[in-house]
């Protein structure tokens, strides 16, 4: 058995962790909430992201935190436009269609990343990557609180975005009523591309709260697509705020899971409560807005 | 598909037509100039996860090809050239099939390569279907040599030798420092080496006097090992064993040094990145005193030296694979120049009675078991001082002193 | 009864004699694998496309197909056949219990398709860990070529027994398709409200197609260790079988009963060209392919048997257009 400390940093870890996850989610969850699709493209596009941020670093010698700006404004453009031109006009707006249009892009895009930059993982160490703040004991690594910190106050903006602003009603008319938003004079189409474009910046942010932390190759989505999901449904899917409370309820898991499991064990832990949830309450845990 | 197939078929048979033809009607001395290349099946897996260690083989093969060849080709077939048949295995077993049925219908006189050990089960065996000779790269899954296919040799260590040889390595260097570490925590991928490796040495380092405190296994890809490092630093084990890739091995290292976790040694074994320069270059604090039981070349051997200027040269990244396939391509071509033959029937036994000791790697001379493994190889122990990844045991090969414990 | 059956002959005289046409080795591998990939894509069809529940994860069967028949070899000296038939039971029995939980919840569209996946993972992580299947080195069966082994030494062999279960599983499908269980499931996927207030037990319908999907699909995976020999947790249960399966089917021709037999060659075809044409720099080919899948998509949203209906048909009256409101003969004809 650990001791307390230790299962109180585990547990401040899950939420340190958790909280970069639901950032990843928050795109997939409003993509899902207003188009009703599953974009199996989200993984790659967050390992672009992550290209861009190394790349950014590399080349420009722009830190990622200041990649920020840029990142986001260049992500959310990238989004619309993929959207708006091909994932709307190649999948006739049928669900399957959609599914295999966004699996082509991910086939795409691992494999134009791999011919650029090979199958190298590369990183990048600035000079957060190995502060630390120490607090009673404990040894909190400023990147991941950064990145806990960047996660809480994007899902902030998003929300107040939707709920604020002409675009957010427009969305969200869109979401509940898609034939009486475009009767009432709503660009359903460029709504749509409106919320992918939303849905990607939030991967840029990501990737950019990631990158002093974590390495790049062309594969390293992956690794975050299936947790995303998971918290996807377990916030309900299409909840922003859901999937915030969602990422830091995983990442707690995780984190317990594989203190007593072990890391490879540990990842049953977040399957099956993703099960339960789907069999009990597929409406999601927290704020049912499907 | 299966019409474009028949094309192609359709194409090289008119092509074979014509050279028929070319030779009927050519001299014969211009015949004998001339002796038909041999070709060489060079199978990696350059798409998908396994690409990057696909490219260091590839780039391996290549440049023992282009050497040979430059130096006047198989000399007892006339100065015979090689020719070679690439595939790529795409990561996974069923494309590396394909690739040995292709190899084997343009006319391959052996394969090299596989890398993974799922990608060396199947292909070996595809191969031989055909007696085709079949000389695994790495593949450390022991299921390789234990199936009695005569086609298929191993020249690197498998699993059972590299542990071994880990195991006495680690307790001899702790015991020429006057044992200062007795506690082991195990950090190991889940796959296949992993899981294998962590299961032996659970069994046999408390033989030796070690404790394994704990064995922790991590999934690839891993997204965070904050809690595998919060577990060693309440652990506080001497030593560190990790076994694991690249992606996981640099999350660990970083997280490591982060939270001030310093064991008294990093002892690693056929870990992704310990002996990887990208690693070293890029993290080399994080790096600096990690020792790594591993596939490595020989640095006594001027030859890699040359070898790897080239490889720079070329823009690429110098890892153990590249030495191995070239070494392997090298074997296979002292099979072919003993056997005076590009025949497989003639190749197969030419490989087993190998004795071929003009290769990169800190092996002893090839010898080859009844199962296939090359009883001659053997890992080396390797640890990273002042920022250069330096062979420290066994002394043979030694470029440096183990530099033990590193801490404390 | 004859309705769709022809096709489905022509297709299989065409198989079934290329082992006497090609001599080359290259091409029947390539058959045997594609065939083992149609197989697993039968089975999701009837679930996913004439039953419109896509799931993502029939890597569930697939792998339980592989590992029952791998595990009762290898740990019980269990005769190749008998495992096979404990295989395809196996897949029908995990099929049936994904099916319970998450139909009885209630689970359709994105939902089912996440629960899929899931237990597909789930499956995946044991199968990893596990003693009993190999852990991480997986299960290897032992060389030892023979009828009763079910191992062949020859590809052409293998071609006629992939090909032998591809024929059972198309003209399953077919006789469903022309049945009352399968007009039920139509109906199932078009509206189950309205099936429902038709008097459809939708549970009962739904429970039927994923234990027969998950019976076909296992038999796929039970194939693929007979012809390598070799699986691991990542082979057997990894979402590459998934993703085959419903892109196969879905490429195809969604619901269509020849949609994966004709999406599963498109596909791999398509890969091989793509892997000749490329030149050496890797990621190329595969980019083109992913390129290629999303033009076929974009140009043929009903699948590429949907398109061929659609071309054919083009300038005529839609034949019996009376027939396209019952449900059972949609199935044929474009999706």
């Amino acid at each position: 058995m650990y001791p307390i400390s230790i299962v109180a940093e585990a547990m401040l870890n899950g939420l340190l962790t958790g909280a970069v996850y639901a950032l990843i989610a928050l795109g997939l969850t409003l993509v899902y909430g207003v188009l009703h699709i599953i974009n199996f493209a989200h993984g790659a596009f967050l390992t672009v992201a992550m290209f861009a941020v190394w790349a950014a670093y590399v080349f420009l010698g722009l830190d990622p935190y200041l990649a920020i700006v840029p990142l986001t404004i260049l992500f959310f453009a990238f989004g619309y436009v993929v959207q708006r031109f091909v994932i709307g006009p190649a999948s006739h707006g049928d669900d399957g269609n959609i599914l295999l249009v966004t699996l082509g892009l991910s086939i795409i895009i691992e494999n134009v990343l791999l011919a650029l930059f090979q199958s190298d993982t590369r990183s990048i160490s600035t000079d957060v990557s190995f502060q630390v703040l120490e607090i009673g004991g404990l040894l909190i690594s400023k990147a991941r609180l950064y990145g806990f910190l960047g996660a809480v106050v994007v899902t902030a903006l998003l929300w107040l975005l939707l709920v604020r602003t002409d675009t957010g009603k427009a969305i969200r008319a869109v979401a509940k009523e898609k034939l009486g938003a475009q009767l009432i004079g709503i660009d359903v189409k460029h709504v749509f591309a409106v919320t992918f474009g939303l849905g990607t910046a939030t991967l840029a942010i990501a990737a950019c709260l990631l990158m002093p932390t974590f390495y790049v190759n062309p594969r390293v989505g992956g690794a975050f697509v299936l947790v995303a999901f998971t918290i996807v449904v377990l916030g309900g899917m299409g909840s922003i705020t859901g999937a915030l409370a969602g990422g830091l309820v995983i990442g707690v898991v995780e984190s317990l899971c594989s203190l007593y499991l072990g890391d490879s064990l540990g990842q049953i832990g977040i399957f099956i409560i993703f099960i339960l949830v789907l069999l009990l309450r597929p409406t999601g845990l927290f704020g049912a807005r499907a | 598909m299966t019409v474009f197939r028949n094309s192609i078929s359709r194409r090289t048979a008119l092509k074979g037509g014509a050279a028929v033809v070319a030779s009927l009607s050519a001299p014969s001395v211009l015949r004998a100039a001339e002796p038909a290349p041999v070709k060489i099946g060079i199978l990696q897996p350059v798409t998908g996860a396994l690409a990057q260690d696909g490219e260091y083989g590839r780039a391996g093969a290549e440049m023992a090809i282009k050497d040979i060849n430059d130096a006047g080709g198989i000399k007892a077939l006339d100065g015979a050239k090689i020719e070679m048949v690439f595939g790529d295995a795409r990561s996974n077993p069923e494309a590396g099939v394909q690739e040995v049925e292709r190899m084997q219908s343009e006319g391959v006189a052996a394969i090299v390569g596989g890398f993974a050990s799922p990608i060396c089960l199947a292909s070996s065996q595809a191969a031989a279907r055909y007696d085709l000779p079949y000389i695994v790269d790495v593949g450390v899954s022991d299921q390789i040599i234990s199936r009695g296919l005569t086609n298929t040799f191993r020249f690197a260590p498998g699993f059972s030798i590299c542990t071994k040889i880990a195991i006495d390595n680690l307790v001899r260097i702790n015991e020429a420092a006057g044992k200062p570490a007795k506690t082991i925590a195990l950090v190991h991928e889940d796959g296949l080496f992993g899981s294998g490796l962590a299961k032996l040495m659970q069994e046999e380092l408390p033989q030796y006097g070690f404790e394994i405190m704990e064995s922790i296994s991590v999934p690839t890809p891993s997204r965070d090992l904050s809690n595998v490092t919060l577990r060693l630093r309440s652990l506080n084990p001497d030593l560190v064993i990790p076994s694991t890739y690249y992606g996981e091995t640099v999350l660990l290292a970083r997280t490591m040094q982060q939270q001030r976790v310093k064991p008294k040694a990093v002892y690693a074994v056929l870990n992704g990145a310990a002996s990887n320069r990208r690693f070293v270059s890029s993290f080399p604090e994080a790096a600096e005193g990690i020792m790594d039981c591993n596939h490595w070349h020989d640095p006594s051997n001027p030859g890699n030296d040359a070898l790897m200027k080239r490889v720079e040269e070329a823009g690429k990244q110098w890892n153990y694979n590249t030495p191995l396939n070239y070494s392997c391509v090298g074997l296979l071509v002292d099979a072919i120049e003993r056997a005076g033959s590009a025949k497989r029937e003639d190749i197969i036994p030419s490989i087993a009675s190998s004795t071929y000791a003009e290769h990169l790697m800190p092996y002893g001379p090839t010898k080859f078991a009844e199962n296939g493994q090359n009883m001659g190889a053997s890992p080396v122990s390797t640890q990273v001082q002042d920022g250069t990844i330096m062979v420290v045991y066994p002394e043979k090969f030694a470029n440096a002193e183990p530099h033990f414990p590193v801490n404390g | 009864m004859t309705r769709g059956y022809l096709s489905i002959i022509v297709v299989l005289a065409i198989l079934a004699a290329l082992p006497f046409l090609v001599a080359s080795n290259v091409v029947l591998n390539f058959v045997v694998f594609v065939l083992i990939i149609t197989l697993t894509a039968q089975g999701w069809n009837l679930l996913g496309g004439v039953g419109g529940q896509n799931s993502f994860g029939h890597a569930a069967f697939f792998g339980t197909g592989a590992y029952v028949s791998a595990m009762l070899q290898v740990h019980y000296g269990v005769n190749a056949w008998v495992a096979l038939a404990a295989a395809i039971a196996g897949g029908a029995v995990v099929g049936w219990i994904i099916g319970f939980l998450s139909f009885r919840a209630g689970l359709k569209g994105s939902y089912f398709a996440l629960v899929t996946l899931a237990f597909a993972e789930v499956l995946r992580i044991l199968a990893n860990a596990m003693e009993f299947t190999g852990g991480a080195a997986g299960l290897l069966l032992k060389l030892d070529t023979g009828f009763w082994n079910l191992q062949f030494s020859s590809r052409a062999a293998f071609v006629w027994l992939a090909l032998f279960f591809v024929a059972l599983a198309l003209f399953i499908s077919q006789w469903i398709a022309n049945s009352r269980f399968g007009a039920h499931l139509v109906a199932v996927r078009e509206n189950e409200e309205a099936a429902k207030a038709l008097g459809v037990d939708v549970l009962a319908v739904k429970l039927r197609a994923i234990t027969i999907s998950g019976a076909i699909t296992a038999t796929a995976g039970c194939l693929y260790l007979q012809y390598f020999l070799y699986i691991d947790a990542n082979i057997a249960y990894g979402v590459w079988i998934s993703i085959e399966a419903l892109l196969a089917a879905m490429v195809g021709g969604r619901g269509l009963v020849l949609g994966p037999i004709i999406g599963a060659f498109s596909l791999h075809g398509l890969g091989e060209v793509t892997k000749l044409a490329a030149g050496r720099v890797p990621g190329i080919d595969l980019a083109v392919y992913g390129a290629v899948l999303i033009l076929v998509v974009g140009f043929a949203p009903g699948g590429i048997l949907g398109l061929i209906n659609k071309l054919r048909f083009r300038g005529r009256p839609r034949p019996e257009p009376e027939k396209a409101a019952t449900p059972a003969p949609k199935t044929e004809e474009a999706a």
